[in-house]
């Protein structure tokens, strides 16, 4: 079904059915992607979960678990978010529903090759960008495909000026289209390999550009995007600060490309460059805290409500998650934390905050946002929400700091020396031993978060296949 | 968002919100500085990575052997990168140079060690080692949680799709002659009949075409040739093996 919203003169037919469709994709592929890894987690702790089968072993499905959470969890819900806000913002169905479909089907299909090529062993290495050279010619195709429609829907749209969460979703658009060309290409040696035109640390350079702008135009711009639409409409307060938001978009865009060389730091890359990626890394701290604060500050006024709707808890944690790995990343940057840090267990922490905490809870509210409004039908188990949010939060922190103990000792012990000046543990397998604990524990909390997903999942199936008669307030378009 | 009272940068950036092509010119403009003042001199000799003489491109049986280190995702638990730091040293031995790297398309220095770093591992262990370590790690390193990967035992692997490698490869810079290319198969037997010969004498019997030889002679020969080049430089210019980081 489709809403009707009243547009100056003339009524706009939304095209939600499309965003429907991605709203399930987002829900079974959160399911899956945490399930891989939960898996994964598993293999660390008890190797003999490997299975002595090629196709599970954690060196397969470990690109798998990135690739289902990036970019088929991750992606489809800012999909979801983008074409069911930017209609609105824009008071205009979009520019063209063959080319909505052609983009959800292709990124569907990209998912699915992925999910089949990865545990076959067939991948170009590149982390993030594993998928082989037929697949990635496939995002391309898609990626045009999205680019044409969302641009093609600006230019019809009905109202003038582009609210903040636009501006957020164009670099989006335009950001990972430079990315993914670049960084992708390659000779083919076969219909499945293929060698990269960069070398070594050109390579790796290339590479960790890519990576961690993938981290900040795929996981960070297009969220900010829906915090700036949906948290306001969800607090019913105006967004704190539209200065900021102007200082706090452009300072975001222009630094955080910057910042990949620092996932080489120590490594024999120039010096120079090494150099630029850790101090751009922590100028990065200022436009990320700017988004933080012009979100928590959004909700001056409403704090009271933080209370009771577990929506508004997600978001509020979601972007106190966002400030806190915001601040750790800068950290972490710098040489000497990252000396300790780089290589071990505190990186995967580190992500993880950013990925369970920030993009997994604020996915989380938008979806127990919109499923009642979209299906025009009441949440089956409201109660079980507030559950799910109290175990996505204890899932995390025991993730987190299971990760941040475990990254400590290996990295200080990978380091340590004895009194006569030799390396205290000089066998790497002992060290390995000693985080046992830590991968248990690890496994607990992201077995907790999984178990808050499928909650959300079963909730939805039962509301959205529920006969509940229609009581939810007809969705009214919004103005920036 | 109050429209009112709107001076300076934030009057001029509403009008710009009215111009969404021109927001997307300066969006891209935005993005593309920082990544072509950090790629672009990647390209040049003086502000790129330094070579270091001496480095060699992999053998078509390392070809092998390293196409299948990639496709089994090695490099998600092991890295390829000493860094310039006395325990590294100590463990893994010399710091890794980025000329050791030049022939690496795709680069695999990884960024993760859940197990050791692999850099230098080239001759620290007898190829009926790793023979061991890859069909049970557990024999070979106990207390270890890789995963076995006893396939590599049975599965032979195609020299023909290897010299599809080495054409590519040496599309995108690797000086392999086209007598290179066309004699990799038999270089290939060459090369893997002596590792054979060798898992023989330590009383492992198996087959050159197997996939496990491939992985034995690449992981053989990491690091070797920069090892070489340091030590070479080293007795050269004594002062060039200096500047290491505490």
């Amino acid at each position: 079904m489709e809403y009707t919203g009243a547009s100056g003169q003339h009524e706009v037919q939304y095209d939600d059915a499309v965003v429907k469709l991605f709203l399930i994709a987002t829900v079974t592929w959160a399911v899956v992607g945490m399930l891989v890894g939960v898996w994964i987690a598993l293999e660390l702790a008890w190797w003999p979960a490997n299975l002595g089968l090629p196709w599970t072993t954690f060196g397969r499905l470990r690109p798998l678990h990135t690739n289902a959470v990036i970019f088929a969890f991750g992606g489809n819900i800012c999909l979801t978010g983008i074409y069911y806000s930017m209609q609105r913002l824009l008071k205009t169905r979009m520019f063209n529903d063959t080319l909505s479909r052609l983009h959800f089907w292709g990124w569907q299909s990209i998912i699915v090759a992925a999910a089949i090529t990865l545990p076959l062993g067939l991948t170009q290495s590149k982390e993030y960008a594993e998928l082989i050279w037929p697949i990635d010619l496939l995002i391309t195709v898609v990626w045009v495909i999205f680019a044409v429609n969302f641009f093609g829907t600006l230019y019809i749209r009905k109202v003038k000026h582009l609210y903040v969460a636009i501006w957020f979703y164009m670099s989006f658009v335009i950001t990972i289209a430079v990315l993914h060309i670049v960084n992708s290409l390659a000779v083919p040696a076969t219909l499945t390999r293929s060698y990269p035109i960069y070398a070594g640390l050109t390579d790796a350079l290339v590479q960790w550009w890519y990576g961690h702008n993938a981290v900040g135009f795929f996981l960070t711009t297009p969220f900010l995007g829906m915090m700036y639409y949906f948290l306001p409409k969800i607090a019913e307060r105006p967004v704190y600060s539209y200065r900021l938001s102007i200082v706090h978009f452009w300072a975001l865009v222009f630094l955080y490309i910057w910042a990949g060389p620092h996932h080489l730091l120590y490594s024999a890359l120039p010096e120079w460059a090494q150099t630029l990626g850790m101090v751009f890394s922590i100028m990065l701290l200022a436009p990320s805290w700017g988004g933080m604060l012009n979100g928590l500050l959004t909700l001056r006024g409403a704090w009271d409500r933080v209370r009771t709707d577990p929506i508004l808890k997600f978001l509020v944690v979601a972007i106190s998650f966002y400030g806190m790995s915001t601040f750790e990343g800068p950290m972490m940057s710098i040489r000497a934390v990252n000396s300790l840090s780089h290589f071990t267990n505190w990186t995967i922490g580190h992500v993880h905050s950013g990925a369970l905490g920030w993009v997994g809870m604020i996915s989380f509210g938008i979806l127990y946002w919109l499923v009642p409004r979209l299906w025009n039908k009441p949440l089956a188990y409201p109660a079980w929400a507030t559950t799910h949010f109290w175990l996505a939060t204890i899932g995390i922190v025991i993730y987190t700091v299971s990760m941040w103990a475990a990254g400590l000792t290996e990295g200080l012990e990978w380091r340590a020396f004895d009194d006569a000046g030799q390396l205290k543990y000089p066998n790497f397998v002992d060290i390995v031993h000693q985080l046992q604990p830590f991968y248990w524990l690890r496994l607990i909390g992201g077995a907790i978060y999984l178990i808050g997903a499928l909650m959300m999942a079963w909730n939805f199936i039962k509301t959205v296949s529920g006969s509940a008669a229609s009581r939810m307030p007809a969705a009214v378009p919004t103005a920036s | 968002m109050s429209e009112t009272n709107e001076t300076g940068y934030t009057a001029a950036h509403r009008k710009l919100e009215g111009k969404s092509a021109l927001f997307a010119v300066l969006t891209t403009v935005a993005i593309l500085i920082g990544g072509m003042v950090e790629i672009i001199p990647m390209f040049s000799t003086q502000t790129g990575p330094e070579t270091l003489p001496g480095v060699t491109p992999y053998t078509a049986l390392e070809v092998a052997g390293r196409d299948i280190y990639i496709r089994e995702g090695c490099y998600t638990c092991h890295s390829q990168m000493v860094r310039p730091m006395r325990a590294e040293i100590l463990r893994y031995g010399e710091w890794t140079r980025a000329g050791e790297y030049a022939y690496d398309h795709p680069f695999l220095l990884g960024s993760r060690r859940a197990g050791p770093d692999l850099q230098r591992v080239g001759g620290k262990y007898p190829d009926a080692w790793h023979y061991e370590h890859m069909r049970d790690p557990r024999s070979t390193s106990p207390g270890s949680v890789m995963p076995s990967y006893s396939w590599l035992h049975h599965d032979t692997y195609d020299p023909a799709d290897i010299q599809a490698s080495m054409r590519a490869l040496k599309k995108v810079g690797v000086p392999y002659t086209d007598d290179e290319i066309s004699s990799a198969p038999a270089a290939m037997a060459a090369e893997a009949q002596g590792i054979v010969g060798r898992l023989t004498q330590a009383g492992v019997s198996t087959e050159p075409d197997k996939e496990i030889v491939a992985v034995i002679a690449y992981l053989q020969r990491l690091g070797k040739d920069g090892r070489a080049a340091i030590a070479a430089r080293a007795t050269a210019t004594p002062a060039a093996t200096g500047a290491v980081a505490p």
